[in-house]
């Protein structure tokens, strides 16, 4: 390949040469300007609608690939830590709400089914040893044991609640609250989460049962669930209301 | 009457000045997201020689508790940043305009004699078409660490649904680390490319904007020039 050459007139070089400058100044308004709509753009959420809209099209676009055929890797006991972080207590603070406590399932014909943690360790253990992710970016390989999900639903005949789009947890306190799609609920690592390295729940984390979702960020394994109900509609969340994605998914 | 050179094509020019205000965004709203865990430093032990990054650094480009922000900004610009680089990349190949970028057999070589000649330890550099060797090499790597930027980007955003990626480059923690070096050399470019343009002069820069460098009468065309003066 060659490069071309050609020989013009010094006003050829001169018209050109303003063009370019007049086009890069335009480039630079323009660049300017459409960022500046971008960020004044009225919110959803906390978020411009423009994010908003970008954030659901990426949720739509990836959960065309979702697939509950992939596990989130599974470690050795060895490898999971002993000292395990702990990031929020959002939801936990009356630890009276652990007196009596027990989980209310809110069907879909309004009857509330009340399940106790003798209950919920009935039914078969599920151990999951993996990589628990922070939407901070930090990591940490952690042993849960619980009852899978999908596992209680089948079990307690949930067929009309686990068609519908979304399920909505809750603290008892109503204090934190997630909403998390379908697939991702039903996905086989997904617990009902009452140990932790073999033992109960401490309750910094979320004594006696919370969510573990490997498939999602660590903002939607809620701690302490005191109720689940099931929607079409996305239940409410407490991060997306603080403009965070709502999807959240791994 | 003058004689120029058709430098740039429109296409490189447009493609070339887009990913300026693209990578700009992508690198911000990273730091954004960095920030929320930022864990990265040069030392050893409990030596620190650099930590990413200092507080003042932090502080002075407003980067403190806006990971949401981050996050929401860096995944739509993800798409234009991979759209604009993955145009750039077809159109090298077919527009056969790779054939002055991609290092040829003796860049290695070629390149370490532009490296003692840039740095006034030796006079002379082989000749060249569009690009020396040294340029070949710094345009093929960025392109690369675009490749790569793409590659590691989405094994941290997917690690589970894209499980055999993140595996592949070594891991979660392993991935974030390599976007995070791969945003360093961005960085490193950047600074390089600025001050060899300015080095290079208003010719060579005016050629991104108009296409064609201006062929000054004292000297031949590029490939002459650059014989001559070996």
């Amino acid at each position: 390949m060659k490069l071309n050459e050609k020989t013009v007139t010094a006003a050829y070089i001169k018209k050109k040469s303003m063009w370019a400058y007049i086009y890069a100044a335009l480039f630079i308004v323009v660049c300017i300007i459409m960022w500046r709509m971008l960020i004044a753009a009225p919110k959803i959420a906390k978020v411009p609608t423009p994010l908003r809209s970008s954030l659901e099209m990426n949720e739509y676009f990836f959960s065309h690939f979702y697939s509950n055929q992939k596990i989130s890797k599974q470690y050795a006991k060895n490898l999971a830590a002993t000292s395990v972080r702990v990031n929020g207590n959002y939801g936990l603070k009356n630890s009276s709400d652990t007196i009596n406590w027990a989980l209310y399932i809110l069907k879909a014909n309004g009857d509330t089914l009340k399940i106790t943690l003798a209950q919920l360790k009935a039914l078969p253990k599920t151990e999951v040893i993996f990589n628990f992710k922070c939407i901070e970016g930090w990591s940490q390989i952690t042993h849960w044991g619980g009852v899978r999900f999908s596992d209680f639903a089948a079990k307690y005949f949930l067929q009309n609640e686990t068609i519908k789009n979304y399920a909505g947890l809750q603290t008892p306190d109503s204090a934190y609250y997630v909403g998390i799609d379908m697939p991702s609920m039903l996905h086989p690592q997904t617990l009902f989460c009452y140990e932790l390295n073999g033992k109960p729940l401490p309750l910094n984390q979320g004594y006696p049962l919370r969510l573990i979702i490997p498939v999602k960020y660590g903002i939607k394994h809620l701690k302490r669930i005191g109720s689940i109900s099931f929607s079409n509609n996305k239940p409410k969340d407490y991060w997306y209301e603080l403009g965070y994605d709502y999807y959240g998914g791994l | 009457m003058k004689k120029i050179i058709q430098k740039h094509p429109l296409a490189i020019r447009w493609l070339h000045w887009l990913n300026f205000p693209l990578l700009t965004i992508m690198i911000w709203s990273g730091l954004l997201i960095y920030w929320a865990n930022d864990v990265y430093r040069i030392g050893w032990g409990s030596t620190t020689i650099l930590k990413f990054f200092p507080n003042s650094f932090n502080n002075a480009l407003n980067i403190p508790f806006r990971l949401a922000e981050g996050m929401n900004v860096h995944f739509l610009f993800m798409w234009l940043f991979t759209i604009n680089g993955v145009v750039y990349f077809l159109y090298l190949l077919f527009s056969k305009q790779y054939k002055f970028i991609f290092p040829h057999k003796k860049a290695l070589q070629e390149a370490w004699q532009v490296l003692l000649h840039d740095l006034y330890i030796k006079r002379g550099l082989p000749p060249q078409k569009k690009y020396n060797a040294a340029q070949r090499i710094a345009y093929t790597g960025v392109i690369l660490l675009g490749f790569g930027s793409i590659i590691t980007g989405l094994a941290i955003y997917k690690p589970v649904q894209l499980n055999w990626l993140c595996y592949a480059l070594g891991g979660y923690e392993a991935a974030r680390i390599q976007h995070f070096v791969i945003t360093i050399l961005f960085v490193l470019f950047f600074v390089v490319h600025i001050i060899q343009v300015i080095i290079a002069g208003y010719n060579n820069f005016r050629s991104m904007l108009t296409g064609f460098e201006v062929i000054k009468p004292t000297t031949q065309t590029i490939k002459e020039e650059v014989q001559h003066e070996a």
